[in-house]
C-alpha cells in the first residue's frame, strides 16, 4: 500500500535533507523523525523519511535465512 | 534458489493467508512469488490498496471542485488520477480545463499554495498510517505558516480496523502484515488481533526476500498455532512505530467511522481533521456533502477486497474489466488486486 | 475526448490509431504501423517534438528532433537522404535559445550525412504553445529491405543496443527534481552506425526504437502483430542503476522508459552472438544485450522471467506516467 524506499542522508537543512540512493539525490522532509545525521539510512515515502532504517537489523533477512538453511540441513 | 524452499516446505493442512497490503500484492505478482508457494497455501489479497477502497463520490468531489472554479487546483497522488468516478477521472477533468496536478510529495501541493495567494489549493488525500503523517503536517504548517489557501480533503484510512474486520470472519488462517503501515504503527496492535481472532500475523517487507521469509515464518506459526506477531521487518518497523508520527496523527486528526469503498461503513477506520485545524479541512470550508454512488451490481470488488474470491473468479475480470477500461476499483488503481493479477498474470504457468 | 493518455505512445495511442486514423487513411503501407512508411525503395517518416525542458542532459529538443527522425529511418533499415523541418515557436522565445537549438539539428544531420533540404518557420502568440514544436520529416534510402514482423518467428532472439530509459530519466529528473550523478546524460544519438554493421551480419527480422511507452509498448505491439509469445530474461535487460532506483523512488515501470538512441533487433537465433559482437565493438553498444526470445506458447503477449524464477506480464503502459505513493 506504500512504497518507501531506502535512502541515505547526504544533507540536512533544519528539517529538509538531500537524500541519496545509489545516484539519485532529492529533497526529503525529516519533520516525522528526531535525531536524523549525515550518513544515516532513511525510509522515504512520499518526500518524508517516516523511520531511520537499523543497521543492526539490516542483516535480519540474510540471518534469517541462515538460520532456515542451518534448520534444514 | 530461495524459493526453492518455500516451495518445497511441506504443509499439513490448507492454509489461507491474506497480505492486507497492495505493495505486498503487487510485489508478490511482480516477483512471480506465487508458482513458488507449496500447493497447500493460499495467499489472498487483501483490502490495503488506499486508492481502491476510497468511495466513488470522493473522485466526483474532486472533479465538480476543479470545475467549478478556475481559482480552485486539486492536488493529489498520482495514484488517483486515473480512477474513474461517476463522471469521469481527475485526468478528465484536466482535459476539460480544470487545474488538477499531481504530485509526488504534499509538500508540492502546499508551497502551490504558498506561492499562489489567488488560488485555493485543495489537497485530495488519500492513503493509510503511513501518508497520512505527511497530510497532517501539511496542515500543521499550513496553520504556522498562516497559509489560508490550503485545504485538505481527508479519504485517510486506518488498517487495523479492517484487519479486525476479516479476521473476525474466522475464514483465516494468518496476515501477512503491511511492512510500511507497521513502521508508523508499531507491532503491538497485531498482538491484540492475532491473540482475539487466533490469527497470526507477520509483519513483511517488501523485498522478494522479505516476502518469501515472511512467508515461511507465516506457514510455521501457522502450523504451531502460534497465535502471536512476528516482526520480519526489523530493520524498518519498531515494536512502538514511529512517536512522531503517531503523535501528528493524534493532533491533527481524529478517528471516525468511514466507508470503504466495495466493504462498506467500518467503524472508526478513517481520520477527519480535528475541529482545531476546521480553517484547512475542504469539507468544511467548500460544504461537501456526502453522497452515496451505487456500484455496478456485477462487479466482485468487494468480495476480492475481503479476501472471498481471488481477482479471476469475478465475471468481469478480464472481459469487460481491464486496466484500461476499469469498472471496480480493484481494476482502477495499479496496485489494486485485479490489476494486479490482469497485469501479472497470477499464477502463470511456464511448464 | 482526446486526453494526454492519448498522446504518451500506450494502449490509448494504439486504440486512437487503430479507431480513427487506420480507417481514415486506410493504405497497405500504413498498416504496418512501422515507424518509417515503406515503398520501392524508399521510406519516409515524420514525427513531432514537444519535449519539456527544451535542454536537458545530454541534448536539446533540436538534437532529438533529427535524432529521432533518422532513428526512424534507420530502424526500418533505410539510410536517411533529407530532411525537411518545420519549426514553430511563441511570440517572446529567446533568440539565443533558438540559435542553440538551429546548432545541435545542423550538427546531428551533417553527422548522418542527411542535409535539412526544406524547411518552415513560425511564430505562434504567447502561451498558444509552450516555447517550442519541432515538426520533423525524413526521407531515406533503403539498404536492408528484408525486415517486417511477418519474419519474425519462434525461436528468434530479442536483442537490445544499450540501457533502456536514459532519456526518460534525464527528461523526467527535471520534473521530480532529483539531481542525477556527474555525467548521467540522454541517450539520445543516432543509432545508424550500429544499424549498418549489424545488416551487415544478416538475420536481422525486425526493428524499432523504444521511445515513447518504452520496451513494454514496443514488445507488445510487437507480440500482437506476430501473434507469438515474447519471453524477455529480466535478468539481462540492460537498465542503469539510475533508472532503476528513480522507478522505485517514483512508483515508475523502468520498462515504460523510453530511450532515444537505443534500437531493439529481432535477430535469427544462429546470428545473435555475432550480432551481439558486432554492437558491444562500438562504446554505444557496449551494453547491448540479448534481453529474450520469441516464442509459440501464448498468442500476442510478453512475458518476463523474473530472477526469482517467477513469471509475470509485461504490460504496456496505459496513459501518462504518473508517480505513485502506492
Amino acid at each position: 500500500m506504500c512504497l518507501a524506499v531506502p535512502h541515505k542522508v547526504v544533507e540536512i537543512n533544519g528539517k529538509e535533507a538531500i537524500t541519496e540512493l545509489g545516484g539519485i539525490k532529492k529533497k526529503t522532509r525529516l519533520d516525522l523523525l528526531e535525531d536524523v545525521k549525515v550518513g544515516d539510512f532513511v525510509l522515504v515515502h512520499a518526500g518524508f523519511a517516516i523511520e531511520k532504517l537499523n543497521p543492526e537489523e539490516a542483516r535480519e533477512i540474510l540471518d534469517a535465512w541462515r538460520e532456515i538453511e542451518e534448520h534444514q540441513s | 534458489m530461495l524459493g526453492e524452499k518455500l516451495k518445497n516446505i511441506k504443509v499439513k493442512r490448507h492454509l489461507r493467508f491474506m497480505e492486507v497490503c497492495g505493495t505486498h500484492t503487487v510485489n508478490i505478482c511482480r516477483f512471480g512469488l506465487r508458482n513458488l508457494f507449496p500447493e497447500e497455501v493460499e495467499l489472498r489479497s487483501g483490502p490495503g490498496c488506499p486508492v481502491c477502497v476510497t468511495p466513488a463520490s470522493a473522485i466526483k468531489i474532486g472533479i465538480d471542485l476543479a470545475l467549478k472554479n478556475d481559482k480552485f487546483v486539486i492536488t493529489t497522488y498520482g495514484d488517483m488520477m486515473k480512477v474513474p468516478g461517476p463522471n469521469g477521472t481527475l485526468a478528465d477533468a484536466k482535459a476539460k480545463g480544470g487545474k488538477v496536478f499531481s504530485v509526488y510529495s504534499i509538500t508540492e501541493a502546499l508551497s502551490l499554495a504558498e506561492k499562489n495567494e489567488d488560488l485555493k489549493v485543495i489537497f485530495l488525500a488519500v492513503g493509510f498510517e503511513t501518508t497520512a503523517p505527511a497530510s497532517a503536517w501539511a496542515i500543521k504548517e499550513a496553520k504556522l505558516k498562516n497559509i489560508k489557501n490550503f485545504f485538505l480533503l481527508s479519504f485517510h484510512k486506518l488498517v487495523p480496523p479492517a484487519m479486525e474486520l476479516l479476521a473476525s470472519e474466522g475464514t483465516l488462517d494468518g496476515f501477512l502484515c503491511p511492512g510500511h503501515v507497521s513502521t508508523i504503527i508499531g507491532t503491538e496492535v497485531y498482538k491484540n488481533i492475532a491473540r482475539k481472532y487466533k490469527i497470526p500475523c507477520v509483519i513483511s517487507g517488501f523485498e522478494a526476500e522479505d516476502i518469501i521469509f515472511a512467508m515461511i515464518k507465516l506457514i510455521e506459526m501457522a502450523e504451531n498455532e502460534a497465535y502471536d506477531v512476528f516482526n520480519a521487518y526489523k530493520r524498518a518497523v519498531k515494536k512502538e512505530g514511529n512517536k512522531v508520527a503517531q503523535g501528528l496523527l493524534n493532533e491533527v486528526f481524529e478517528e471516525v467511522d468511514s466507508e470503504w469503498r466495495g466493504i462498506g461503513v467500518i467503524p472508526k477506520s478513517g481520520l477527519d481533521i480535528k475541529e482545531e485545524y476546521a480553517d484547512f479541512d475542504a469539507k468544511i470550508a467548500f460544504n461537501i456533502e456526502k453522497e452515496d454512488i451505487p456500484e455496478n451490481p456485477a462487479c466482485k470488488c468487494g468480495e476480492v477486497l475481503k479476501g472471498y474470491i481471488y481477482p479471476y473468479e469475478c465475471p468481469l475480470f478480464g472481459k469487460s474489466c481491464i486496466p484500461e477500461h476499469p469498472i471496480g476499483p480493484c481494476m482502477i488503481s495499479s496496485e489494486g488486486s485485479c490489476a494486479a493479477y490482469y497485469r501479472y498474470g497470477g499464477r502463470l504457468k511456464d511448464d | 475526448m482526446i486526453k494526454l493518455a492519448h498522446g504518451s505512445g500506450g494502449e490509448k495511442t494504439r486504440e486512437l490509431i487503430e479507431k480513427l486514423f487506420l480507417p481514415a487513411f486506410k493504405n497497405p503501407i500504413l498498416e504496418k504501423l512501422e515507424d518509417s512508411g515503406r515503398l520501392n525503395g524508399i521510406a519516409i517518416t515524420i514525427d513531432g517534438y514537444t519535449v519539456k525542458p527544451i535542454f536537458f542532459r545530454g541534448g536539446d529538443i533540436g538534437k532529438l528532433s533529427i535524432t529521432g527522425t533518422v532513428n526512424d529511418l534507420a530502424v526500418c533499415g533505410a539510410r536517411p537522404k533529407a530532411i525537411a523541418v518545420s519549426i514553430i515557436v511563441e511570440d517572446g522565445f529567446p533568440t539565443e535559445k533558438l540559435e542553440k537549438i538551429v546548432s545541435s539539428m545542423a550538427k546531428i544531420s551533417r553527422e548522418v550525412n542527411a542535409p535539412i533540404v526544406t524547411g518552415d518557420f513560425k511564430v505562434v502568440s504567447k502561451g498558444e504553445i509552450d516555447e517550442i514544436f519541432i515538426i520533423t520529416s525524413g526521407i531515406g534510402e533503403i539498404f536492408y529491405p528484408s525486415l517486417g514482423a511477418d519474419r519474425v518467428s519462434a525461436g528468434d532472439r530479442i536483442i537490445v543496443s544499450g540501457p533502456i530509459g536514459d532519456h526518460s530519466l534525464a527528461i523526467m529528473g527535471e520534473r521530480y527534481e532529483v539531481e542525477l550523478p556527474q555525467g548521467f546524460e540522454s541517450d539520445c544519438a543516432p543509432i545508424l552506425k550500429l544499424v549498418e554493421a549489424i545488416t551487415q551480419v544478416g538475420g536481422i527480422k525486425w526493428m524499432r526504437d523504444p521511445t515513447r511507452g518504452g520496451l513494454a509498448a514496443a514488445l507488445n505491439e510487437l507480440a500482437k502483430a506476430i501473434n507469438k509469445e515474447i519471453l524477455i530474461y529480466e535478468d539481462s535487460v540492460p537498465f542503469r542503476k539510475e533508472v532503476l532506483n528513480f522507478c522505485e523512488i517514483f512508483g515508475f515501470d523502468p520498462y515504460h522508459l523510453a530511450s532515444e538512441g537505443r534500437f531493439i533487433a529481432v535477430v535469427d537465433k544462429e546470428k545473435s552472438e555475432k550480432i551481439l559482437s558486432e554492437l558491444t565493438k562500438f562504446p554505444e553498444g557496449k551494453n547491448a544485450a540479448i534481453i529474450g526470445e520469441v516464442r509459440e506458447k501464448s498468442k500476442g503477449r510478453v512475458i518476463v522471467k523474473t530472477k526469482f524464477g517467477g513469471l509475470r506480464l509485461l504490460d504496456p503502459p496505459t496513459g501518462e506516467l504518473l508517480p505513485r505513493i502506492c
